[in-house]
């Protein structure tokens, strides 16, 4: 496996290094220590995703109408806030701080859960600061992986590090249920579980992750003025733009899972699993998928995942079912996004200036962010019109003009260093 | 480096320490077992009210108390429920299936014995009985139909326990929206309650952030919108009224009232609660409705307030929720 072959820390100030033996080993010790702090975080959000519905309606009483209301509240605010995150740790030069009142906050925000008790109010409060802790520190955190990796090898880092995440994805819900277990349904002791393993992660974080702050940027480079400079350097523009159409085009992974479930009459039960079996599909290709990013161009990759989502559409309304098509959809749904979401951010890291990366970083997961959250309405408003398969079918349809857009938008973005990054012995995608 | 080593194996141990002396602590605090459960309740045998118990020797317990006497002593069952409803002889107890976070709708016979169970996928929430204990209800709260981007969804499914012929979730029948067929991937439906004929049935639909009072028919497998802005409705015994509660201004933020829908005419009549109520309301008697009021984590009093809009609220029970009448 690919961890166990860690043996010393290289290259962790970013030059790049002509691969020699397994490229695997070039990953500085920095993108592990981020990959497990995502981890660990991972565990801790997914403990209580996994009992909150239970908590809120057999330990408070209330209708979940009251959480959707407040979740539904802040989602614009808080994407607001990646972006002003994303500057400050620009301008101070200070992500792994801004990384880490991100993941400090919402270690605080579980134990805030026990604290406001059925106080709607307190709750959206304590769900508003769990989501701003995380628009806080996802860009500076994928700033971070970008500069401590040589730029050939953006591809296999961000596999890795979303890897180790959704592992931590995986583990949490099964802590959350043994505890439960082992505490005949104490509530409150998950909650205050989950906080001391989010602490952990910030300890981690804390002791192990470096920041980089070594790069002295020219005077003014950080400036709100440069901020919107970004936008007039035509590659960044464009890829902000990409990222709004792909964003575009998605349906949301709800309908893809209701429409499997619909289709094949699937007993209700089933209904949690399909997520699983996707997240299943993207733990195992993240990392094969980054590493081929690297070695045969980070847009076709890209495009290649945008294709598998073209399919998966199709399928949901296609010749063949049964068990055959949950194994062939989950698994290209799980591929879609090993092939788009670090491999995305990699791609956008060499085209971003060192100075403006998280503010970069940031820019491009709110378009994309804000344009999934409208796809999602217009999907909605497309299965009333012409119902469920017509829908899709469209969607399959603008998403394949989208992998054209995309094609062309991106054209010429400079993929730096993805020749010499092509080590003789990466692996080969799954 | 065996200095940062050092400072993370302290920090890992110290976290440990509290979440696992955290856990052993909310072990001991609370003996959930009843003192004095005994399994001789029966749901026939003279007007009484059934309810779950939230006191603390008794957490969870299903319990009953006479009518004209709610405040004297309560007979308590061994049985633990999540939510319960009685009617016509019959029970349903929704209750954890197993250690893990899985649930399902048992259906109790009169002396409470379990006669069957059905498994139920999500948080139960609701559940309703007709009043000859023919049909049974139920609706859960599911994570996951992430169409919502995470938000919950709920599901209403029914059963008739005379020929097994279940409905497993009410988005499969064919719905008309203001008179219009309507499909649209957002539909919602929660607490259902029947009519007298055991083919009827009111519940609540929402779609697009509309909550609509819907007639559905089993046997046509239909539902339709009839009213607006109407949620857990509770038919009342002669089949003339419906309890709910609605949002206050069509807004579920600012709280839920309890009203009484007159299904012929269409007025509505707020009761002489103002506290917002977020519970299915029952009716205790053709006069009198019954809810839940919650007083914090797992804890909550049963109320009463007349169906005609006069009066003031009244405590029923102290420490119960889930109120059914047993005639």
């Amino acid at each position: 496996m690919y961890l166990s072959t860690i043996d010393q820390p290289h290259a962790a100030d970013g030059t790049p290094r002509p691969p020699r033996r397994r490229a695997m080993l070039l990953l500085s010790g920095n993108v592990f220590a981020l990959g497990a702090v995502s981890l660990i975080t991972d565990i801790s959000s997914a403990m209580v995703t996994a009992v909150l519905p239970v908590y809120l309606v057999l330990g408070l009483h209330l209708s979940p109408t009251v959480y959707g209301l407040v979740d539904g509240t802040y989602t614009g605010a808080t994407a607001l806030l990646r972006l002003v995150g994303g500057y400050i740790a620009d301008r101070a030069r200070r992500r792994k701080f801004v990384a880490g009142i991100g993941y400090g906050l919402s270690a605080v925000a579980k134990l805030g859960l026990l604290a406001v008790g059925n106080s709607v109010g307190g709750l959206g409060a304590v769900i508003a600061i769990d989501r701003t802790g995380k628009g806080l520190r996802t860009a500076p955190r994928d700033a971070l992986i970008t500069l401590s990796t040589p730029p050939q090898l953006y591809g296999r880092a961000f596999g890795v590090h979303r890897m180790m995440d959704t592992i931590g994805a995986f583990i949490g819900p099964l802590v959350a249920l043994g505890i439960l277990a082992a505490t005949a349904q104490a509530y409150d002791a998950v909650f205050v579980a989950s906080f001391c393993i989010a602490a952990f992660g910030v300890l981690m974080l804390v002791l192990f992750v470096r920041d980089h702050r070594d790069e002295q940027p020219s005077k003014g480079a950080v400036q709100p003025s440069a901020l919107r400079g970004l936008l007039r350097i035509a590659p960044v523009r464009r890829l902000v733009l990409a990222a709004g159409l792909a964003g575009m085009v998605t349906i949301g992974d709800g309908f893809v899972y209701l429409l499997l479930q619909r289709r094949e009459g699937l007993s209700i039960g089933w209904f949690p699993l399909l997520a699983v079996g996707t997240n299943l599909s993207y733990l195992l290709l993240a990392t094969p998928m980054g590493v081929l990013a690297d070695k045969i161009g980070r847009l076709k990759v890209v495009l290649g995942g945008y294709t598998a989502l073209v399919l998966v559409y199709l399928l949901l309304f296609g010749p063949f079912g049964g068990l055959p098509l949950l194994v062939v959809v989950l698994a290209l749904y799980g591929l879609f996004y090993a092939s788009t979401d670090g491999v995305l951010m990699a791609l956008a890291g060499p085209v971003l200036p060192t100075a403006l990366r998280t503010s970069g970083l940031a820019l491009i997961q709110t378009g994309q962010a804000l344009s999934y959250l409208l796809s999602s309405i217009l999907f909605g408003l497309a299965w009333a019109l012409w119902g469920p398969a017509s829908a899709t079918r469209i969607a399959a349809g603008l998403v394949a003009v989208a992998v054209f857009a995309v094609a062309l938008l991106l054209r010429g973005i400079p993929a730096t260093g993805s020749r010499e990054g092509a080590g003789s012995t990466a692996e080969e995608p799954a | 480096m065996t200095r940062r080593v050092l400072v993370a194996v302290l920090g890992a141990l110290l976290l440990t320490t509290v979440a696992v002396g955290y856990g052993a602590f909310a072990v001991t605090r609370e003996p959930s077992s009843a003192a004095a459960a005994t399994s001789q309740l029966s749901l026939t045998g003279g007007p009484r009210i059934l309810f779950r118990s939230t006191a603390p020797d008794s957490l969870g317990h299903l319990a009953v108390v006479a009518k004209d006497h709610p405040d004297g002593p309560r007979s308590v069952s061994t049985l633990t429920c999540l939510r319960v409803y009685a009617g016509g002889g019959t029970g349903t107890c929704l209750r954890q299936d197993g250690a893990l976070s899985t649930f399902q709708i048992a259906i109790l016979d009169q002396g409470l014995k379990v006669r069957k169970a059905i498994p139920l996928v999500g948080v139960p929430n609701r559940t309703r009985v007709s009043a000859d204990g023919r049909m049974a209800a139920w609706t859960v709260f599911v994570a996951g139909d992430a169409y919502n981007h995470g938000r919950f969804s709920t599901r209403a499914g029914l059963i008739d326990l005379k020929n097994e012929e279940t409905v497993d979730s009410l988005e499969f029948l064919s719905v008309t929206l203001d008179g219009r067929p309507y499909t649209a991937a957002d539909l919602n439906f929660w607490g259902i309650t029947f009519a007298a004929d055991d083919n009827r049935f009111y519940a609540t639909m929402s779609t697009a952030g509309h909550r609509y009072l819907v007639e559905g028919d089993i046997a046509a497998k239909t539902v339709r919108t009839i009213a607006q802005n109407v949620e857990c409705p509770s038919l009342s015994p002669d089949g003339t009224r419906i309890a709910f509660k609605s949002a206050i201004n069509g807004n579920p933020a600012k709280g839920w009232r309890l009203s009484v829908l007159d299904l012929a005419s269409g007025t509505r009549i707020q009761l002489a609660e103002t506290r917002s109520v977020d519970d299915q309301p029952a009716w205790l008697s053709p006069t009198t409705i019954g809810y839940a009021i919650s007083r914090g984590t797992d804890d909550a009093d049963i109320w009463t307030v007349p169906a005609n809009g006069a009066g003031t609220p009244q405590i029923l029970i102290p420490h119960a929720e889930s109120p059914a009448a047993l005639n």
